[in-house]
């Protein structure tokens, strides 16, 4: 039985009478790439929040890489990683200095800082654009980059929110090629993404429909399970019926 | 004409649904007007008169009891050279002085009218001035209680000496300085801030790709600024007269009538900044360093513009703020009419066309 | 309709950045035209400048037959325009955001309310919500809406779809067909390679430049090379051993599969692809991969974009 690096277990937010999260149960195992689906609105977000350490759950229990979501929060963190395709690097700093900044943030030592950079520079042979603001990247680059500083500190999970979106399709696929290096080095991979060719690239996934997990395993077996030769259709079957239109 | 209604009605419902504008727009004012009214007043009590009685005659043995005789005042009796005097002043060791020349009783029952020194430091203002108006008073109680005993009335004048301060300038005259503030702070800021907030949200975009004029855009963004400032305006007056008991000493009409015409100054101001500016954080930070400060610290409300240095004198010409709080002053608390302040409000509609001739050519009709 | 005429501009102090670099085309009357490329390849200032928000630095466009540049009165009071941010007011129920922008156009909702009908009845339940209250989808659905409230006869969509769900995404485009069958053309730009295939003409482009146009069937056909989608147990490892698979062009994922591309002159000279795919089982099976599974297939979009950035 592979080890388990995040367990939930009927875990619940509610914002007033609103229930954001109803209710969800599952588990990710250890360098496993376990895509979290959902239509807009579907509590995807939350539930992230929830397991990131960001938000207290309003009950239901939840551990993230062995620690309490509701006691150690502070722990959680330091062995998470996390990138969104909104917010991951510092526009106005150079290559260097992000990393040079997130890894002081993650409690490097200089010594650590200096070798890591350099080996990551090297993979994703940025030589040339090491002292270049990260604002004067191609978007590509930002990505792979971002996903890179995510992993920088080698957590035990990297969370990522969308980390492709509006990437051209060949750039698209080397972040995948990193995501998949990262996975084969142990590091269990939790992402959202809206490109279902890209949900085809998990180990499994679970789509969520009106706070609740509706489906839950690997995308072959959804296909079969929904009769389907498409991600897309399961997609399609299972958000058509939501509710929820908030 | 639809059109800019429809605006205006959406402009207000922006305004009524943010709380922190609401908070901005209306508890700011009435907050700075009690604020200054009440926190800044005055506390008389025990004041140090120092009398100085070169006379040393009846009557001004009687009047120096009175002046004893009220509870606010200590009295210190001395007799300084007038040199003394003004060096003691210096040096803040005296507030307020009372002198009595020589002869006084005597000038008082032959020639039937005598004088009397006050002076006071009024970098004080406040003090000073309820100091002066104590002691007036109870001279002309004396005076009155002679003149009963008398066929010939008595004239005692009280004559008066503001030191270092003489033209008054100062926290009395806080409302027109609150009402300047408060309508820079309305028409300028929040109109730069509204609509660049348009231009930041991306609505500014849908706006300029519709039939709508660019320019009618801009307008109705600013109208209901003027609407509201008015009601700012208002409120304020409201408070001065029936709370701070400062009334409008000339013509309501003309006031508000100058009024308008300085939110209309500030409102061009505003669109002026919101036109150079492409973000909400910018055109607060000009609106706040670049037309709050000068205008505080050089329109003559807090500290008097004669005494400034030169350069800054002529920089403050350029402040509509200025001419404004010289308009109120002259209209609200010294009751004069047009005549009096019709240079100022040539000047500030001189400014006011400027500014708007000058964002009339910076006014861009695209994107960036 | 719409044509724009070797098009430049650039940004930055001394025009450093080229970010639309000699762009031509033209849409038909009731066509739906995609402008397809990632984040970053100019198709927001394309749109800006045909929708008279920005000023060329050269060459010349025009919609409806008026100028970009001296018409814009003209163009502004004609197409409908759905900027890529949410630009609608946050703080306005649905009802009050579609009122003011009918008032703007100068027409009402009711005046044009079978233009949006289909559209309104899904948000019809919320009317009383503030937009900013929406959810993805819907906040889109509003916007088209507002966009379309005074019958604009050319629409500009500028990435209606990005960070949309594929259920919204679905929907959104099934209301774009109907509206082209009102005679309404329509001008769309998405990062979404899968939606090429619902225009009926798309021009690729990236970095500024446009790689191609055509409708999607002629630029999947015109792909030069010979394309074969794999699959095995194991997909990191069947991407790496392709990777130095000799007789491939390119390797890459694609959803379930790997797409491994090879040169299709090699079957001119009577190679079979057969062929072909018993090399590559054989080469993998070698490296210990199992359940091989290939197949020959037809380019998609996505393919050929992949190609044109080599």
């Amino acid at each position: 039985m592979p080890e388990v690096v995040i367990q939930t277990e009927n875990l619940t937010k509610r914002f007033g009478d609103f229930t954001a999260v109803d209710e969800i149960t599952f588990e990710v195992f250890k360098g496993e790439i376990f895509g979290f689906l959902g239509a807009n609105g579907a509590g995807k977000t939350t539930a992230m929040r929830m397991l990131t350490g960001l938000s207290n759950p309003t009950s239901g229990k939840a551990t993230v890489a062995g620690f309490d979501v509701y006691k150690q929060p502070e722990n959680i963190k330091k062995n998470i990683g996390y990138m969104s395709q909104k917010f991951s690097l510092y526009e106005d700093l150079t290559v260097m200095e992000n990393l040079q900044f997130f890894g002081g943030i993650y409690g490097l030592s200089d010594n650590q800082i200096k070798q890591n950079s350099e080996a990551l520079i090297q993979e994703l042979s940025l030589q040339n654009q090491a002292k270049k603001l990260v604002a004067d990247l191609p978007l590509g680059w930002k990505q792979k980059l971002a996903f890179s500083v995510a992993i920088f500190h080698n957590p035990k999970i990297v969370f990522l929110d969308e980390p492709t979106g509006g990437v051209d399709p060949s750039a698209r696929r080397q972040v995948w090629d990193l995501i998949y290096a990262a996975a084969d080095k142990g590091i269990t991979v939790f992402v959202t993404t809206h490109y279902m060719d890209e949900a085809e690239y998990c180990n499994r996934i679970s789509i969520m429909v009106d706070g609740k997990i509706a489906a839950l395993d690997a995308p072959g077996n959804l296909k079969k399970q929904f009769s389907t030769h498409s991600m897309d259709d399961v997609f399609y079957q299972l958000a058509r019926g939501a509710t929820r239109n908030e | 004409m639809k059109q800019f209604l429809s605006f205006v009605k959406k402009e207000f419902r922006h305004v009524l649904r943010d709380r922190r504008v609401l908070l901005i727009l209306f508890g700011m004012p009435i907050a700075q007007v009690l604020l200054f009214g009440f926190a800044l007043s005055n506390e008389i009590k025990n004041t140090k008169i120092v009398i100085v009685d070169y006379a040393k005659d009846y009557a001004s043995q009687q009047i120096t009891t009175k002046i004893a005789a009220s509870q606010y005042f200590d009295i210190d009796k001395n007799l300084l050279s007038h040199d003394q005097l003004l060096a003691a002043f210096k040096k803040g060791d005296i507030k307020e002085a009372v002198i009595f020349p020589v002869n006084f009783a005597e000038d008082l029952s032959h020639q039937n009218q005598a004088q009397i020194q006050i002076i006071s430091d009024a970098t004080d203002l406040n003090i000073s001035n309820q100091v002066i108006a104590y002691l007036t008073n109870i001279i002309l109680n004396y005076q009155a209680e002679q003149n009963q005993l008398q066929k010939i009335p008595y004239r005692i004048i009280p004559e008066t000496r503001m030191l270092y301060n003489p033209e008054l300038k100062g926290a009395p005259n806080f409302v027109p300085g609150v009402m300047a503030m408060v309508l820079l702070l309305v028409c300028v800021m929040m109109t730069a801030v509204a609509i660049v907030k348009e231009k930041e949200t991306g609505t500014m975009e849908v706006l300029l790709v519709s039939p709508m004029k660019p320019w009618t855009i801009i307008v109705s963004k600013a109208a209901p600024y003027l609407i509201l400032s008015l009601l700012d305006l208002i409120s304020i007056l409201v408070l001065s007269v029936f709370v701070l008991n400062v009334p409008v000493e000339g013509s309501l009409v003309l006031l508000l009538a100058e009024s308008t015409l300085f939110i209309v100054t500030c409102l061009m101001l505003g669109i002026l900044i919101s036109i150079q500016t492409s973000s909400q954080q910018i055109a607060m930070l000009i609106s706040l360093v670049g037309m709050m400060m000068p205008a505080m610290m050089l329109s003559g409300f807090m500290f008097p513009i004669e005494n400034m240095p030169y350069a800054l004198q002529l920089i403050s010409n350029i402040l509509p703020s200025k001419w404004y709080y010289i308009i109120v002053k002259n209209v609200m608390i010294k009751g004069t009419g047009f005549a009096a302040v019709w240079k100022e409000t040539l000047i500030m509609a001189g400014i006011a066309m400027l500014l708007f001739l000058v964002s009339l050519k910076k006014f861009k009709i695209r994107l960036q | 309709m719409v044509t724009a005429n070797d098009l430049v501009k650039t940004y930055g102090k001394k025009n450093e950045v080229l970010a639309v670099d000699h762009v031509s085309f033209s849409v038909k009357e009731a066509e739906i035209f995609g402008l397809i490329g990632p984040d970053g390849a100019g198709k927001t200032s394309i749109f800006r400048m045909l929708t008279t928000l920005l000023l060329p630095d050269s060459g010349s466009a025009s919609v409806q037959g008026f100028d970009v540049v001296k018409d814009y009165k003209a163009i502004r009071n004609t197409v409908g325009y759905m900027p890529g941010r949410f630009s609608l007011y946050q703080d306005l129920t649905v009802e009050e955001n579609l009122d003011f922008f009918a008032t703007v156009f100068e027409t009402t909702v009711a005046e044009n309310y079978d233009l949006i009908k289909d559209i309104y009845v899904q948000l019809e339940p919320f009317k009383k919500r503030r937009a900013g209250k929406l959810s993805g989808g819907m906040k889109q659905k509003l916007a088209l809406c507002c966009a379309l409230i005074h019958k604009p006869t050319v629409l500009f969509l500028d990435e209606p779809t990005t960070g949309v769900d594929p259920v919204s995404r679905k929907e959104f485009w099934e209301m774009l067909k109907r509206l082209q069958s009102q005679g309404i053309t329509i001008l769309v730009s998405t990062p979404y390679m899968d939606e090429a295939d619902l225009c009926d003409r798309i021009a690729l482009i990236q970095n500024g430049k446009i790689l191609s146009i055509d409708t999607p069937e002629n630029i999947s056909a015109a792909y030069p090379d010979k394309l074969f989608a794999v699959k095995a147990n194991k997909m990191s490892t069947l991407l790496k051993e392709l990777a130095q698979f000799k007789n491939a062009s390119a390797t890459y994922s694609f959803g379930e599969y790997a797409h491994v591309a090879t040169d299709s002159k090699q079957f001119e000279a009577g190679n079979a692809p057969v062929e072909f795919e018993k090399e590559l089982e054989d080469y993998l099976a070698d490296h210990g991969l199992e359940n091989i599974e290939i197949k020959e297939i037809k380019a998609s979009v996505e393919d050929c974009f992949i190609k044109f950035l080599k």
